[in-house]
Parts: structure tokens; C-alpha cells; sequence
């Protein structure tokens, strides 16, 4: 006869406190599947943890996004944020639905340009841009989104040296209604820093001014603030329009834009408060329509949401190492991801589901991480089915910025695979060895001996 | 190791303890412990047909037997050698 699953026997007082409306739902749904592909092989087959990411997912989000500001506003285009995510065959996805490349830096452009964008599709953002990251650009034609004074002198002195008229946006900061408001990137609107670098721009006559760009926040649960910074950008656009006569191409919005997680301290799930792509797209669109561009010549409206397209899309597959008590008597259970790999467990009450069928009997679990540091928490508390040693589970919504600012810390970084739209596993990213840490590395001649 | 005799389970596994009014769930695991507990039954027998009828370790068992025993404990459900019995 074949033995029954085992579940750790648990006795939990029944207490009558007071209801808490509030109270998350206790994820005993297994997931034992993505797309298709069972959880089980592919820890069988590329080890724990590992990161996967959901090729379909990708698309059907991107199209959502795509979907809810084409049908609201005639010109729009979606550029990639490299950082939120730049292994090169997710930015490869983004490319083949459409979508430019948004880098912040050198590094991030010679992987555009790899990744065979062409240079015009490259919107360049950020404070720091090296002479050289500016010259290439140029070069290529990209798009320049101007930070600071310094840059735009620079960009006007490499205009001269090159003999080209750069084609350039300014970044702007403003006062949308919310806290913290982001002022340390670009020129501000209130105070008139915008339109002096506007009037540099315009009066230099070496550049060709083309966009606005703004990015007022990070995971934002306001969309309204949106349609504030649009009004803003439109008027600065028609400002200059009726200035200099002058047609301000695109008006980019920038990303910011919330995913479905769920912030520490929220009340309630992200996945049923945070704003969607309609709520971020009526805000948006329907300030810029309503603006006092004419309906023939409105500018094209960028966006360059990160997050919001990606997260859903990435999960990471884990293992219990151990369960244990604390001194209290609370459970607690060590698995082997720790925020060296999962960033942003220092943001989110990340969704945990097993990845095997259990009973509904659930024990209310603190979630360490294997790293011998005492900030390793991935989850503070979380009511989580009877897992054993061994037994496996899912983090959901891990594909922006994990795979970007995670850390070699103490232990190396896992494998990333991506499942495609036929169920076939690719291996994206090789799990990191010892040797290809230790080959930046040189010891000077007089440590290379010792005795013990 | 005896559970209070007037303790009372019921066949889904919800525990009443008349003498403080507290009451408890437990798993189906934990019924078929419980049970056997009051029946007075040894741990070594206990192990043994929980062995033999789940998928799980020695080891294993142990510790979670002893960790559901500390509880057991700490609810006042069961009297220790030294306690008077009620």
C-alpha cells in the first residue's frame, strides 16, 4: 500500500478576537505549473532556487498596457526600461511587440545597441552620461533626455566638435500632489528652472528640441498625479510652441507606474487597490486631449513603465531547508532565497504559494532567508500551508529589478530560464560559478603564500 | 504523559477544555496523535504506525512530535509525571 503525504501535526488555539476585515487570504492553492511546465522538473532540471520567466506573460501584459492607451490617445509607443529588467532576451521580447529601449547609462546603452536597436530608438535618461556615452549618442542619433545644466553645455560644445545637431528632451520635476515629490532629476517646473533650460536650448540653436520628458515617482498608487504632470508638460509644450514657434515632438510620461505587488504595511492586496493601466491611461490621455494641442498635431506620447509590464511575468522557484521555533514559539521557516536574489522582499509582502498540493491547515510563518545575516527576512509574517524539508514553492510577481540589483553575496546567483509559448524551457541567464567571480580578482605576489 | 481526562475531541479535530474554556483545532495529523496520546500510547508505537502509514522519516517525526508535544504542553491539555492528574 502506498503511504499518504505527511503533514506536521499543528494545534492552533481557537481565539475570538476581534474580526479583522483586513486579514490576506491564505494562499493553499498550489501553483505546480507554469505555463504549462511542471514546478517539480524544472527544480529537477536547473536546481533551487531559480528564477523563471513567463514568455506569454510578457507579451499578454505588454498588449494589456498597449491596449489601454492606443485606444484612448492615436500615437503612442512604449519604450523599454533596461534597468527594471535587461537580461537581453526579456528586452528582446519588449523589441519584437514594439517597444524602444530607455537606458540610464553607458553600460545599459551598448546593450541596446546589442541587442540591435537602432540608435534613434534609444531614449538616453539619467544623471550620469559620460563625454563618451554623449558623443556615441549623438552619434547614433539617439534620444537625449537632458538632466542638468552641465549636460546641456556639454551637449552643446560635442554639437560643435561633431558637426551635428543633437536631437534632445529635457527632464522635468514638478509638484504633482504627492509625497515624496522627486526633485532631484531634471529641471523643475514651479520655479522656472524648465523654461531657462528651455530658452538655453532653443536660443543655442545647435539642438534639436524634440520631447518633454517627465518621471514623477515609483510605484504609484495615485493616477491622478499623472494627469497633473501632463497638464504640466503640455503647457511647458505649448509654451514653446507659441514662444518660438516650435513643435514639441513627443511628450514621454516616464514609468512609475504600480504592479500587482503589495507594499509593506498595505492593507490591502496590490493586485485589487493598485491602479491599472486604464486608470493610468484615462488620466494621462485624457489630460493631453483635452489640452489646447490641436486634434491633428498631438505630440506622441512615450511611456517607459518598467515595473508594472514586467513583474507579473517573473517568478522564483525555492526550497524549504528547515522549520524551526523562535524563542517564542512562533514558527519559523528557513528556505534557500535570501535578498541577496529577491531585492525586493525589503519592499513587498510578496505572495508565496506552495508548489504541491496541501491541506487547508495553515501555520502563521516567519520566512528566512539561508544568508547568515540577520536581515535575511523574505516574509515577517505569512499564514502558509504545513511545508516539509524539501518541499518546494513560488514567489510570485519577482520580474522587475530582482534581476537587476540582486547581489553575488555570500552565495552565488541561480539560473534564469524562460518558459516560451510552447511550454519549451530556455535557459537566459547560466547560473554563476566560482570561477567567474573569482577572475576579477588578483592576489599581489606577496600575499599568494602563508602557513597556518 | 497523559491527556486531562476531561478533555474532549471531536472527530474533525476541534478541542474543548472545559476546565479553562479554551479551545483548540488540530490537523488530521494531530487528531490521530492526540488520540493515540490519550489512548496511552508509547511514542515508540506511536512512531511506529505513523511511520507506516505516511511518507515521512524518524527524524522527522520526532522533532515534529516533540514540537506538537510542547504545545500540547503549553495549552495545559496534558498533565506531566509530576502534576497531580484532575
Amino acid at each position: 500500500m502506498e503511504k499518504q503525504r505527511y503533514e506536521r501535526p499543528v494545534i492552533k488555539k481557537l481565539e475570538s478576537n476581534m474580526p479583522n476585515k483586513y486579514g490576506m487570504r491564505t494562499e493553499y492553492q498550489p501553483m505546480t505549473h507554469i505555463d504549462g511546465v511542471a514546478v517539480a522538473d524544472l527544480v529537477k532540471e536547473h536546481g533551487s532556487p531559480l528564477f523563471v520567466m513567463s514568455e506569454q506573460t510578457i507579451r499578454r501584459v505588454y498588449r494589456e498596457a498597449k491596449k489601454a492607451f492606443s485606444t484612448r490617445y492615436p500615437k503612442v509607443q512604449f519604450a523599454w526600461s533596461y534597468k527594471t529588467n535587461y537580461l537581453d532576451a526579456v528586452c528582446r521580447v519588449f523589441h519584437q511587440e514594439g517597444s524602444w529601449a530607455e537606458v540610464v547609462s553607458g553600460f545599459e546603452y551598448d546593450k541596446a545597441l546589442r541587442n540591435g536597436v537602432d540608435g534613434s530608438k534609444i531614449i538616453f535618461n539619467g544623471p550620469d552620461k559620460t563625454e563618451a556615452d554623449l558623443e556615441k549618442a549623438i552619434q547614433h542619433d539617439s534620444l537625449i533626455h537632458i538632466d542638468h545644466l552641465d549636460e546641456l553645455y556639454s551637449i552643446i560644445e560635442l554639437s560643435k566638435k561633431l558637426d551635428q545637431r543633437p536631437k534632445v528632451a529635457i527632464r522635468i520635476n514638478m509638484d504633482t500632489g504627492i509625497y515624496p515629490m522627486w526633485d532631484r532629476f531634471g529641471f523643475n517646473y514651479e520655479n522656472g528652472q524648465a523654461w531657462d533650460a528651455l530658452n538655453k536650448i532653443m536660443r543655442s540653436e545647435k539642438l534639436e528640441l524634440i520631447g518633454l520628458h517627465c518621471h514623477i515617482g515609483t510605484f504609484m498608487l495615485s493616477a491622478a498625479a499623472y494627469a497633473s504632470a501632463a497638464f504640466k508638460l503640455a503647457d511647458l509644450a505649448l509654451g514653446v510652441k507659441k514662444k518660438y514657434n516650435h513643435n514639441i515632438t513627443y511628450i514621454d510620461m516616464g514609468g512609475g507606474f504600480a504592479s500587482k505587488n503589495t507594499l509593506k504595511g498595505s492593507y490591502l492586496p496590490g493586485s485589487d487597490v493598485n491602479p491599472t493601466f486604464d486608470d493610468f491611461a484615462e488620466a494621462i490621455t485624457s489630460t493631453l486631449i483635452n489640452s489646447d494641442f490641436e486634434p491633428d498635431n498631438l505630440p506622441l506620447l512615450i511611456l517607459e513603465t518598467g515595473r508594472a509590464l514586467i513583474d507579473e511575468a517573473g517568478y522564483l522557484l525555492g526550497s524549504v531547508i528547515s522549520n524551526k521555533r523562535s524563542s517564542t514559539g512562533k514558527r519559523t521557516t528557513i528556505v534557500d532565497i535570501g535578498v541577496n536574489i529577491l531585492f525586493t522582499s525589503f519592499w513587498y509582502d510578496h505572495k508565496i504559494t506552495p508548489a504541491q498540493p496541501f491541506t487547508q491547515y495553515t501555520e502563521d510563518t516567519t520566512i528566512y532567508g539561508p544568508l547568515c545575516m540577520n536581515i535575511d527576512v523574505v516574509r515577517e509574517s505569512i499564514s502558509l500551508p504545513l511545508l516539509n524539508k524539501g518541499d518546494h514553492f513560488v514567489i510570485h510577481h519577482v520580474g522587475a529589478y530582482n534581476m537587476t540589483q540582486w547581489m553575488q553575496f555570500i552565495t552565488l546567483r541561480p539560473k534564469v530560464v524562460m518558459i516560451d509559448d510552447k511550454a519549451n524551457v530556455h535557459v537566459i541567464r547560466k547560473g554563476e560559478t566560482i570561477e567567474r567571480i573569482t577572475e576579477f580578482e588578483e592576489i599581489p605576489e606577496h600575499l599568494k603564500e602563508f602557513d597556518l | 504523559m497523559k491527556i486531562k481526562k476531561n478533555v474532549a475531541i471531536s472527530e474533525s479535530g476541534y478541542i474543548f477544555n472545559p476546565s479553562t474554556g479554551e479551545s483548540f483545532s488540530v490537523n488530521p495529523t494531530g487528531i490521530e496523535i492526540f488520540n493515540m496520546i490519550k489512548e496511552g500510547k508509547k511514542i515508540e508505537e506511536i512512531e511506529q504506525l505513523i511511520l507506516k502509514k505516511y511518507n515521512t522519516d524518524k527524524d522527522t517525526f520526532e522533532k515534529d512530535y516533540q514540537d506538537f508535544l510542547g504545545f500540547l504542553k503549553q495549552y495545559l491539555l496534558i498533565d506531566t509525571h509530576d502534576e497531580k492528574e484532575d
